[in-house]
């Protein structure tokens, strides 16, 4: 362990400068703040853009708390048919990407829908004689977004209410409280950290959500930073936007940081204990298993099924030299990204191990913010520096020896792969550093008090106990990239193509059912990590 | 075998072991005990080379592994650890853990002494486990098969019983002492727990800030401490007030008490002398009496404090004394005591204690 700052750090903290550059530059970009366009927006569409953000993310959080609590007090407590299916089943929503379940709802519920089409058919209604909730509007997006993110909070309560000893339980009993009462005095109070971390991660992703806002017409921060970079070629005003979007986020952050601290003492050892549940029968096991299939249905099952149905009618196009190339496109990006980011997170964790020196840790910790922040802005913070550095060289290059360079960063795969680094870096460090965990130092001492050199220690300890983790945060990059949609669509190079900007480029042209076969595709590879996940879960103790 | 002259170890800028010396003789067991903080596992960690000492010298079998400036890798110094963890692979089964450090040696000579190992620590059969699959511990005794099977030239051991339930801690501190007595191995444990210290060691350091507070045999710590810190540390006992009356004869509540060495303390020196449970010896026929205060069962013994000393001139003095269980007597009742101290321990009286 190396406690002094040397030469030897210079290019890890190098490195995390480079990650944390976009952030630095958008929060930058709010200290010379362009006042009038600050004066226009305010008086335009800036209060809109913060309401329905706002609303949006509020909304979200409130149903994906209500929606994901329920279920986990229903999974842990009680016992019904099908309980044990659903317990990993409820995962499977967050396979679904917000901007696929918007459209496919959209092409289920709006005027020409089957839905509405078959109402009007069995009622013999028309136009205008019966009223139908819009789902393209801002309430339409909270309800999608809830179904989709609910289960982070489902997650976390889960285990949260599963790690509660039953010792709790009798002791509110023998001081006079009956079971709902200890629910609601004791299992929900003390896994409020864990709600609450739950609540804060869905409003972040309801606060960086792009693609359901845009595709429903809600201007919010999101499709504003959008519009203020290409509508109005105001580059500074959609950095100060992505700005203000980002502080909110880092409120969130501070928030789920904090109640992350106190999950530590909330529930220390005692983890073995099966926690005692109710055996439903008749009646009341039906309405539970209507209550818990309800949000799978709806969050998943209907959208997945809807998307199979639009693609099979156009499986031709499955052979198509376009599809092919979006595949391939996909595949390749992904890849390269998942293994350029967890090199990058295993150079960074390993880092972290050795070198204790506070400005190296600051610094990664730094550098894994961007999970964090909304892909647009990312985007934002990776387009202003590249763009400004290949304008530079570019210049530079014809002074010197009269050759022009284009963008040569901005405009290729670089940004890409360098906001998608800054994006997800820590996703993967999480993961390593977790397994990197397990390695207690102890274990290289034992190694090398054993006679194995630093060489060997890597080889024979690190690597077999390392080789899990890696392997998952590999898939984990990889299908996150898979299906960012704002960031890519922003910096992909010209006329590159991938399922996920296809696919959303395809459904704002209201060509729904072309766009299901790169949609349905997104889904299918989405499932794995939700599978791993669910294997993860089912080796907890909770079980039957 | 093992050596140290002088050793310091430094954190950045604060000294957590200050200038100690011990030797321990092929095939001795050592054992430094501690409160926690007391420095006693990083002077352990400078032995196996994982720390760098800021001043002294560590020798193994005569030859300098550790001094300013030299610092032989740990795994070049042939010296076994087992971890307060245990630091068990666990992606590796019981056999391919002991294994470990065989790496040097022909798969058929490996398994040899696997097998050699894992019967002389009672696990014969369970090669194929996960460490995962055994109690606590079997997994100690894994660590210690491991430790042992590149027949280092010294062990460690830190805290190796910490983790283990009581009535385990005791048989396995005999089973182990009685493995390293057998192979000859010399060894280092480090322990906050005294008993252990006692069940184990041929020699013990107490150690507290840093310093080595005395390095000798059970038997001198508990008759012969030191120096407060140790007196109080190792056992129970109680301090009573004293007047030497020359440099050989001391005169407290309890009688006179006298030893044939000069004990350094001049006539007339006010000193408190240490009384352990065990010097005081209760007799109902004895005309020196005592007040009993509170009583605690033991099972075999039965522990009273006793109030002692002229009660007329508010003198205050307690003691204990260890009495079989049998002898029952209430609380405040007078009992008969007498006084047998073999070893006269004196320490000079500090104002705040008179």
């Amino acid at each position: 362990m190396r406690y002094n700052l040397s030469l030897r750090q210079l290019p890890l903290l190098l490195l995390c400068l480079l990650l944390c550059t976009p952030l630095l530059v958008v929060l930058q970009s709010a200290l010379q703040p362009d006042w009038q366009l600050w004066q226009h927006l305010t008086s335009t569409v800036l209060p809109d853009y913060l309401q329905n953000s706002l609303l949006l993310a509020f909304g979200v959080g409130t149903g994906a708390l209500f929606i994901g609590t329920t279920l986990a007090w229903l999974v842990v407590f009680y016992r019904f048919p099908g309980r044990n299916i659903l317990q990993w089943a409820l995962l499977l929503p967050l396979a679904m990407p917000a901007y696929i379940i918007a459209y496919t709802y959209t092409g289920l519920l709006d005027f020409a829908g089957p839905v509405q089409s078959l109402l009007r058919e069995t009622f013999n209604w028309r136009y205008g004689q019966y009223y139908f909730p819009e789902i393209r509007s801002l309430g339409g997006a909270v309800v999608l977004l809830s179904l989709v993110l609910y289960p982070y909070v489902y997650l976390l309560a889960r285990t949260a209410f599963a790690a509660q000893s039953q010792r709790l339980a009798e002791a509110s009993l023998s001081l006079g409280l009956n079971r709902r009462q200890h629910f609601f005095r004791v299992t929900l109070p003390m896994a409020r950290p864990a709600l609450v971390t739950g609540m804060a991660l869905a409003m972040m992703e309801a606060f960086a959500d792009y693609g359901t806002v845009q595709y429903f017409g809600v201007p919010t921060l999101t499709t504003g930073i959008f519009r203020t970079w290409f509508g109005m070629g105001q580059q500074q005003g959609a950095a100060q936007l992505a700005a203000l979007l980002c502080s909110m986020v880092v409120l969130l952050i501070y928030l789920e940081l904090a109640s992350r601290k106190q999950l530590h003492f909330y529930y220390s050892g005692q983890a073995h204990q099966q926690v005692r549940y109710t055996q439903l029968s008749g009646f009341k096991a039906l309405l539970a298993l209507i209550l818990a299939l309800l949000p799978l249905l709806l969050g998943f099952a209907i959208p997945a099924s809807q998307l199979a149905l639009w693609a099979l009618a156009q499986w031709p196009t499955l052979f198509s030299a376009e599809f092919g190339r979006l595949l391939w496109h996909s595949f390749s990006l992904a890849l390269g990204s998942a293994v350029l980011v967890v090199s990058l997170a295993l150079l960074l964790a390993y880092g972290m191990r050795l070198h204790k020196h506070w400005l190296v840790q600051l610094m990664v910790r730094m550098s894994g913010m961007g999970y964090a922040i909304p892909g647009t802005v990312i985007a934002i913070g990776v387009m202003l520096p590249l763009g400004a550095v290949d304008n530079q060289l570019d210049l530079w290059l014809e002074q010197q020896f009269g050759i022009r360079s284009g963008l040569l960063f901005s405009g290729t795969l670089f940004a890409l792969l360098l906001a998608y680094a800054v994006r997800f870096l820590a996703v993967a460090l999480q993961g390593i550093e977790a397994g990197l965990g397990q390695i207690k130092p102890s274990m290289d001492q034992a190694a090398r008090s054993l006679g194995l050199n630093a060489r060997q220690v890597l080889w024979r300890v690190h690597v077999p106990l390392l080789r899990g983790s890696v392997l998952s945060a590999l898939l984990l990059v990889f299908v996150d990239v898979l299906k960012e949609l704002p960031a890519t669509l922003l910096l992909r190079p010209f006329n590159f193509n991938t399922l996920a900007v296809r696919s959303f480029e395809l459904a704002s042209d209201e060509r729904l059912a072309a766009a299901a076969l790169p949609a349905l595709t997104i889904v299918l590879v989405g499932l794995v990590p939700v599978m791993l996940l669910a294997k993860a879960l089912d080796k907890t103790p909770n079980k039957e | 075998m093992l050596q140290l002259q002088q050793v310091s170890v430094a954190y950045q800028s604060s000294q957590v072991v200050k200038a100690i010396s011990f030797t321990l003789q092929a095939g001795e067991i050592g054992c430094l005990v501690g409160p926690s903080g007391s420095g006693k596992t990083s002077l352990l960690r400078a032995i196996a080379g994982f720390e760098p000492v800021s001043q002294g010298q560590v020798l193994v079998a005569g030859e300098v592994v550790s001094a300013l400036g030299v610092q032989q890798n740990p795994e070049q110094r042939q010296i076994g650890v087992v971890f307060q963890d245990y630091a068990l692979f666990p992606h590796l089964t019981v056999g391919d853990n002991i294994c470990f450090g065989l790496w040097r040696q022909p798969k058929a000579q490996q398994q040899q002494k696997m097998q050699q190992l894992l019967q002389l620590v009672g696990l014969s059969g369970m090669a194929g486990r996960y460490i995962h699959q055994l109690s606590g511990g079997q997994q100690q005794r894994v660590a210690l098969a491991r430790a042992l099977a590149p027949e280092p030239r010294l062990l460690l051991l830190d805290e190796p019983f910490s983790g283990l339930d009581a009535d385990l801690r005791d048989s396995l501190a005999r089973d182990i002492r009685g493995i390293l007595k057998q192979l000859n191995i010399t060894a280092v444990m480090v322990t906050h727990d005294q008993h252990e210290a006692f069940a184990m060691a041929d020699w013990i350091g107490v150690m507290a800030h840093g310093s080595l507070q005395q390095w000798g045999t059970p038997y001198q710590l508990y008759h012969q401490p030191a120096n407060r810190f140790v007196a109080d540390f190792i056992g129970q006992g109680d301090l009573i007030r004293g007047d030497m009356l020359d440099g050989f004869q001391v005169k407290t509540c309890l009688g006179v008490f006298q030893q044939p060495q000069h004990t350094g303390f001049d006539a007339g020196c006010a000193v408190d002398v240490l009384v352990r449970p065990d010097d005081i010896l209760h007799d109902d026929a004895s005309p020196l009496r005592a007040k009993v205060l509170s009583r605690a069962f033991r099972g075999a013994h039965m522990l009273y404090q006793l109030q002692v000393g002229d009660f007329a001139q508010g003198s205050n003095e307690q003691i204990s004394c260890l009495a079989p269980s049998h002898h029952q007597h209430q609380l405040g009742e007078m009992i008969g005591i007498r006084v047998q101290i073999d070893d006269l321990v004196c320490f000079a009286r500090t104002v705040n204690q008179a």
